[in-house]
């Protein structure tokens, strides 16, 4: 209970499919055991690709509208979309340059490249270090149960159908198992042509 | 990858154990502060229904053990529709809560539009978030009732004093959050009507007259609708049992 990343609760998950990704929220807000909000979506949406946001709630506003503010930018400057790639260096230099007095958030970027059409999925710790990974991205306090779960249901080469079932599962079961993440989720299926947002009721208590 | 960074111990309200945290960018180090314990014992109560958003207030303005005064207004108008009831150091609030008004209200007269009550709210939540990893943060808790202009619904925002915002149907501050809230989950629906949630006020106010150990000299009211903000006369006269 001693550090900034579990003041607030939330957790965070990222997986890859056959030519689709999956991320996924939690919707709690608490301040330590007390829970104040049952509907703080923790994922933003920056064109097509998606980053969510754990930690301290007052980091994951702040970070998510600084980012919003950038790729804004960006898409200005550039006049065309940004791609998830480029995302996760912005994420990364962005967190860095408070590298002595962090935001306190673990970001996860999941979307597809538009140009390669391939999936990509990304997370980070406090200061902007880039986790690239094949399978699945965790973050926040229930990061050790989603490890568990994703771990256990996670397979290659998922059609998205399926993906959605198993990010889900993962999600809502390590949730269950946490006292600080919970009361349901979003689930983003993304595809190369189209996105799915789905809410999770999960369990209410 | 950073994984298991030792952090130092954040420091614990030795009264009601909230985490007591503020980050300094100017020092590598963390530095922490503790929230005025006092600031617990202050009631700030927000219920939305229907077409309104209530929102109540402790009327005492304490200082240590002491009772400075019993008729203090905790709220500040900052537009026709939009109210701001803060709690806090003594000191920060008021002047918090004032220079948001005065920037609102600037606003209001450039534009001559007002802001919208969520537009207020990430305006309030933007101020008290670089006040954060500043030198001397402000230590307000806020909570923000309105109706929108435009739409003509009624919206409640909970703030506190890092910065963290939350759209909610009800909220409280401080310990009035541990016996309101389970109260409001059981009672409040989102199309209640001002009669209904005047009784869920009462239920609330009645419970906090009854379990807080501090007389906080009942509560002011006021009411937000689409028509503007007017205080309600609450009769806090009447003695509630002690379970």
């Amino acid at each position: 209970m001693s550090s900034p990343f579990s003041i607030n609760g939330g957790a965070c998950v990222a997986m890859v499919g056959k030519d689709c990704v999956a991320i996924a929220c939690d919707l709690r807000l608490g301040l330590q055991s007390l829970t104040v909000s049952n509907n703080f979506p923790k994922i933003f949406p920056y064109g097509d690709v998606y980053l969510g946001l754990t930690g301290l709630a007052t980091d994951v506003a702040t970070v998510s509208d600084l980012l919003r503010y950038k790729v804004n930018l960006y898409r200005l400057r550039e006049e065309r979309a940004i791609s998830p790639q480029t995302l996760a260096n912005l994420v990364s230099s962005s967190l860095y340059e408070r590298r002595f007095g962090p935001f306190f958030v673990s970001p996860v970027i999941a979307g597809i490249n538009h140009t390669t059409g391939k999936p990509f999925i990304c997370g980070f710790d406090s200061i902007g270090c880039i986790d690239f990974a094949k399978d699945f991205i965790v973050s926040g306090t229930a990061s050790d149960q989603l490890f568990g779960t994703c771990e256990g249901l996670w397979e290659p080469d998922l059609a998205p159908e399926d993906l959605f079932e198993t990010i889900s599962q993962a999600l809502l079961n390590a949730v269950d198992r946490d006292a600080l993440s919970g009361w349901g989720a979003h689930v983003y299926i993304i595809e190369k042509d189209k996105v799915t947002k789905r809410l999770l009721k999960g369990r209410q208590d | 990858m950073l994984e298991a960074r030792e952090f130092p111990p954040i420091f614990l309200c030795p009264v009601c154990k909230a985490p007591q945290l503020i980050t300094s960018k100017y020092a590598s180090t963390f530095l922490f502060i503790y929230q005025p314990p006092k600031s617990c014992q202050e009631v700030l109560l927000g219920i939305t229904g229907k077409d309104f958003t209530l929102i109540a207030a402790s009327k005492a303005a304490m200082r240590g053990a002491t009772i400075l005064k019993a008729s203090d207004d905790k709220t500040r108008q900052l537009n026709k529709h939009t109210l701001m009831a803060f709690s806090g150091e003594a000191g920060d609030t008021v002047q918090f809560a004032e220079y948001i008004q005065a920037n609102a209200q600037l606003y209001s007269m450039r534009n001559e539009a007002d802001l919208s009550p969520s537009a207020m709210a990430n305006f309030v939540r933007r101020e008290l978030a670089s006040s954060l990893r500043s030198r001397k943060p402000y230590m307000v808790n806020l909570l923000l009732g309105g109706v929108d202009p435009i739409t003509d619904k009624p919206s409640l925002h909970w703030l506190d004093y890092l910065a963290a915002l939350a759209p909610v149907p009800y909220a409280a501050h401080g310990y009035a959050q541990y016996y309101c809230l389970s109260i409001l989950d059981k009672h409040h629906q989102p199309d209640i009507d001002l009669e209904r949630g005047l009784e869920l006020l009462r239920l609330c106010t009645d419970e906090l007259k009854r379990r807080l150990p501090i007389d906080f000299k009942g509560v002011l009211v006021k009411v937000v609708t689409k028509d503007g903000i007017r205080e309600i006369d609450y009769d806090d006269s009447k003695q509630v049992q002690s379970a």
